[in-house]
């Protein structure tokens, strides 16, 4: 909502600006027609517009609300990670939390590209090392676990019993990409159950997933456990613990990060935050 | 000095405007140049990844604009000659994925061709073919967002023919189809082609419809584009090969066509 | 292979009502002003516009009966366009671009005939040459050769000659009548240039508003044209004037012509035709009635002859051989007698 307030500024503010120009501009004709020169006038009219739009962007982009913490989550904290912000935003008036919601290596490309992150949630600790090694950021510390389940859609129309069933050609089947941490999770899981799987397709995040199982275009998936947890759009089927290994989350701050940013991180690890944590059906570290 | 005449000098603000555009289309292939990683190179290329990604791709944009054609021209006919209301209707329905975001239309197509689509229900149901996350998703995701350029050019051709030539042709006794085959077409032969490598290129590059619509599976259902965008998750090396065989065997197909048989208008 | 038409249809406020009746062998011109309708009646022979009432008929064949009347049958027939059989020479020719000279005439052709006609029409040079590289000329003939090719029941030219340039016209219209009279089956043309209609048509019809306006010879056209748009066109000239006992008073030059008919009384449209029209050094020997002194306004070269306009008192049209004009020495300025026979002075009369 924040975002869209200051974008909304950000163009009003361009506005404004145009105007101010749109007068300079009626100066500037009067001169050049005085001096005959009504040819380079039009350029004389062109540029302190384009410098004017170009100064204004430049203007925005600089604008940051102090108040602001932008967090990057997992895909797989989406919902957990709306009730936090929430909360944390009620309980701390005039800050506003950007959430940046997506596949954790995605994210790490953001990130590591320079996008303005405050705080990273990620899915896998292997995504948050690599992110710690190119530097500015915090130690993590680690907030919550979770573990695959299979999602079906409701009423399980192809009659899905285990992970075996992931062996059939004949069944739509669906997990994450390799490079995701619940790709490479799901990857894993097949290992240990020893199935070779019959993919008909990598989906890139966790919650693209959910919605196609959701949709009834797959008939089972390997989701997060907190994405069945509580979704009555979805019908889930627990792994056993032998071949379904635990993965954890870990958090972190970024260098010149607010006061807010590190708010926020002990929020997610205080009491509330584990409690709307575990609501969604993530397990404690 | 030209014989022809003296061609006027260009006025320097048009030819700085210019090279601002042509630096904006340069400088970003050259920066991904730039970062290619030349010894790791021939691997890349030659890894199941990249050489199934080329195929698929290869095979689905060249069976999609065949199809676009086969559909396209007789939809770029009725929408030139046809006199039925809602015409331009029509036209503005066939020319929106063309604007549409393709995830959009990818979307459209699930809500509509996909197993619980309205029409995608029925075909499962009587024949158990279900066609996302099969590579004739990718080819209908590839049609739905090219074939407007083939209409669009077709159309316009169409609509600029003397119709004088088709009253000619039935004055010396032909019957419509052959009008069409014998006179219609080879007479807008030059767009035809246009409209048909448009519609190619805008196949190969096709990403947000596919990925939503057909999904992504490697050796069937992953395309360059989709290859390239999981692979800069992954391993940014092979995103910049795949993306430099995207920019090899597009530019190549363009420098032919350009010269055989697309700019002779 | 006769053509019985009775066009008579109604688009857009505008109003068709034309018969035709094209003897074999021989060629009708449709000499009209633009807008006249001249195109409306090709589209409806060709059967690209239905005809309202009357009938087209071809060869005793009906083409186009709405009313079922001119058919045994006695139902409405509409026949398409492709199976008429009548051969179109359109106006830009509009030779199909992608095909050949050989491909243009064979299209429509029954195997095999279109060598024939290439031969027919002296076409074997350019026979592989494609349209673009013809000559308008040239491109008039393959035209010609590919409407003939079907074995048409009608041959309809629709401005034939108008895709020409001055220079290439006279030449081209010579080879067109060559043509157009190896040809059996009636013809007509469509031109709003009276020249193409008197040296090639055997009758004329003149068409004005939908409506047809005279009709006879090119002769009678000529010497009577009926509507001051012939007149003007036909190089007749036309003027009004006042006639009482024979003399006729005109009505914007200061001058009085002699008419043979003494029994008129009134306003009349006065034609003097540019050929009734005799030049002398001196004043005429014998009496013609009507003899002025004049000199000469301009000269302008007609093909085979040679059109004078002479100045006051009466600045007309004269048309004489070129031979005449370099034996009289006529320069611009050039004094000279003019004079016409009372009876070469055309009189009909007027109804305002």
């Amino acid at each position: 909502m924040k975002n869209i307030e200051t974008a909304l500024v950000c163009f009003s503010e361009q506005n404004r600006l145009s105007r101010h120009e749109a007068t300079d501009r009626g100066a500037s004709v009067e001169f050049q027609h005085m001096t005959g020169r009504l040819n380079s006038a039009r350029w004389a009219l062109l540029a302190p517009v384009i410098v004017a739009a170009l100064s204004a962007l430049a203007a925005c982009a600089g604008q940051s609300d102090e108040r602001t913490v932008s967090v990057f989550a997992a895909a797989s904290l989406t919902n957990a990670f709306t009730d936090i912000a929430a909360a944390f935003e009620a309980e701390n008036p005039g800050t506003a939390v950007v959430l940046n919601l997506g596949s954790s290596s995605s994210l790490r490309e953001q990130i590591l590209s320079g996008a303005p992150a405050n705080v990273f949630a990620s899915a896998s600790d292997q995504i948050m090392a690599s992110v710690i090694k190119a530097g500015n950021a915090a130690t993590p510390r680690t907030f919550a676990t979770n573990r695959l389940a299979i999602a079906v859609p409701v009423g399980n129309p192809a009659a899905i019993t285990g992970i075996e069933d992931f062996a059939r050609p004949e069944l739509l089947l669906g997990v994450c990409a390799i490079g995701v941490p619940c790709g490479d999770l799901a990857r894993r899981v097949f290992e240990l159950a020893a199935v070779t799987a019959a993919i008909d397709t990598n989906e890139n995040d966790v919650q693209a997933l959910v919605t196609r199982i959701e949709a009834d275009e797959l008939d089972a998936g390997l989701v997060y456990q907190s994405d069945v947890a509580t979704n009555p759009r979805v019908e889930r089927i627990d792994l056993p613990d032998a071949i379904n290994p635990m993965t954890v989350y870990p958090i972190t701050t970024f260098d010149g990060s607010s006061v807010e940013a590190d708010a926020f991180v002990s929020f997610v690890i205080g009491p509330i935050g584990r409690r709307l944590l575990s609501e969604h059906g993530f397990g404690s570290p | 000095m030209n014989r022809n005449g003296v061609t006027p000098r260009a006025p320097w603000q048009l030819v700085g405007l210019a090279l601002v555009a042509a630096a904006l289309f340069v400088i970003p292939i050259v920066g991904l140049f730039s970062r290619a990683p030349w010894r790791r190179l021939p691997k890349l290329l030659a890894s199941d990844l990249v050489t199934d990604a080329l195929t698929l791709s290869l095979v689905t944009s060249i069976v999609a604009a065949a199809l676009a054609t086969v559909f396209g021209v007789p939809l770029a006919w009725l929408l030139a000659r046809g006199t039925f209301r809602g015409r331009g209707l029509l036209r503005a329905v066939v020319t929106l994925p063309m604007v549409l975001p393709p995830v959009v239309g990818g979307a459209a197509l699930l809500f509509a061709l996909g197993r619980r689509g309205i029409i995608g229900e029925t075909i499962d149901n009587l024949t158990g073919f279900v066609l996302p996350f099969s590579i004739w998703g990718v080819i209908i995701a590839n049609v739905f967002v090219a074939m407007p350029f083939l209409v669009i050019t077709v159309e316009s051709a169409l609509a600029n023919l003397d119709p004088g030539y088709e009253r000619a042709a039935s004055t010396l006794g032909a019957s419509p189809l052959r009008i069409f085959w014998r006179v219609t077409m080879p007479m807008i032969a030059p767009s035809l082609r246009a409209g048909i490598v448009l519609a190619w290129a805008r196949a190969l590059g096709e990403f947000g419809a596919t990925v939503t619509f057909a999904g992504n599976l490697q050796g069937r259902t992953q395309t360059l584009p989709l290859a390239v965008y999981v692979s800069l998750e992954s391993d940014r090396d092979s995103a910049i090969a795949i993306s430099m065989v995207l920019i090899v065997v597009s530019m190549t197909v363009l420098v032919v066509l350009r010269d055989r048989w697309w700019s002779r208008t | 292979m006769t053509l019985d038409a009775e066009i008579r249809l109604v688009r857009d406020d505008f109003a068709l009502d034309i018969e035709l009746q094209i003897a074999p062998g021989t060629t009708t011109a449709l000499l009209g002003p633009n807008g006249a309708g001249k195109s409306t009646v090709v589209d409806a022979l060709s059967g690209l516009l239905p005809i309202d009432q009357g009938h087209i008929k071809l060869a005793g064949r009906a083409l186009d009966d709405p009313t079922g009347h001119a058919n045994d049958s006695g139902k409405a027939v509409f026949v398409l366009p492709r199976h008429r059989r009548i051969g179109v020479v359109f106006q830009r020719y509009l030779l199909f671009d992608h095909l050949s000279v050989a491909g243009n005439i064979g299209f429509g052709a029954h195997t095999g005939s279109a060598g024939a006609w290439i031969s027919r029409l002296g076409l074997e040079a350019l026979a592989h040459r494609f349209p673009r590289d013809l000559s308008g000329g040239e491109a008039q003939r393959v035209a010609l050769a590919r409407a003939f090719a079907i074995e048409p029941e009608l041959l309809l030219l629709d401005e034939p000659l108008a895709a020409l340039d001055v220079s290439t016209r006279s030449a081209t219209r010579r080879t067109l009548a060559r043509h157009l009279a190896n040809y059996a089956g009636p013809r007509l043309l469509i031109t709003h240039d009276p020249t193409d209609a008197f040296l090639l048509a055997d009758q004329i019809v003149v068409i004005e508003n939908g409506r047809p306006t005279q009709l006879g010879t090119p002769d009678q056209i000529r010497q009577r044209p009926a509507t001051p748009w012939i007149s003007a066109l036909a190089g007749t000239n036309l003027m009004r004037g006042i006639i009482s006992d024979g003399s006729i008073k005109l009505d914007d030059h200061d001058f009085v012509l002699a008419a043979a008919d003494r029994t008129l009384n009134g306003a009349v449209l006065v034609t003097v035709h540019p050929n009734a029209v005799a030049l002398h050094e001196a004043q005429p020997h014998g009496s013609p009635r009507n003899a002025w002194r004049t000199t000469v306004a301009a000269i302008e070269p007609l093909g085979d002859t040679t059109r004078i306009s002479l100045g006051a008192p009466l600045p007309i049209m004269v048309d004489i051989t070129p031979a005449s004009t370099a034996a009289l020495g006529l320069r611009v300025g050039s004094p000279i007698w003019a004079s016409v026979k009372a009876t070469e002075v055309g009189l009909t009369p007027s109804d305002d």
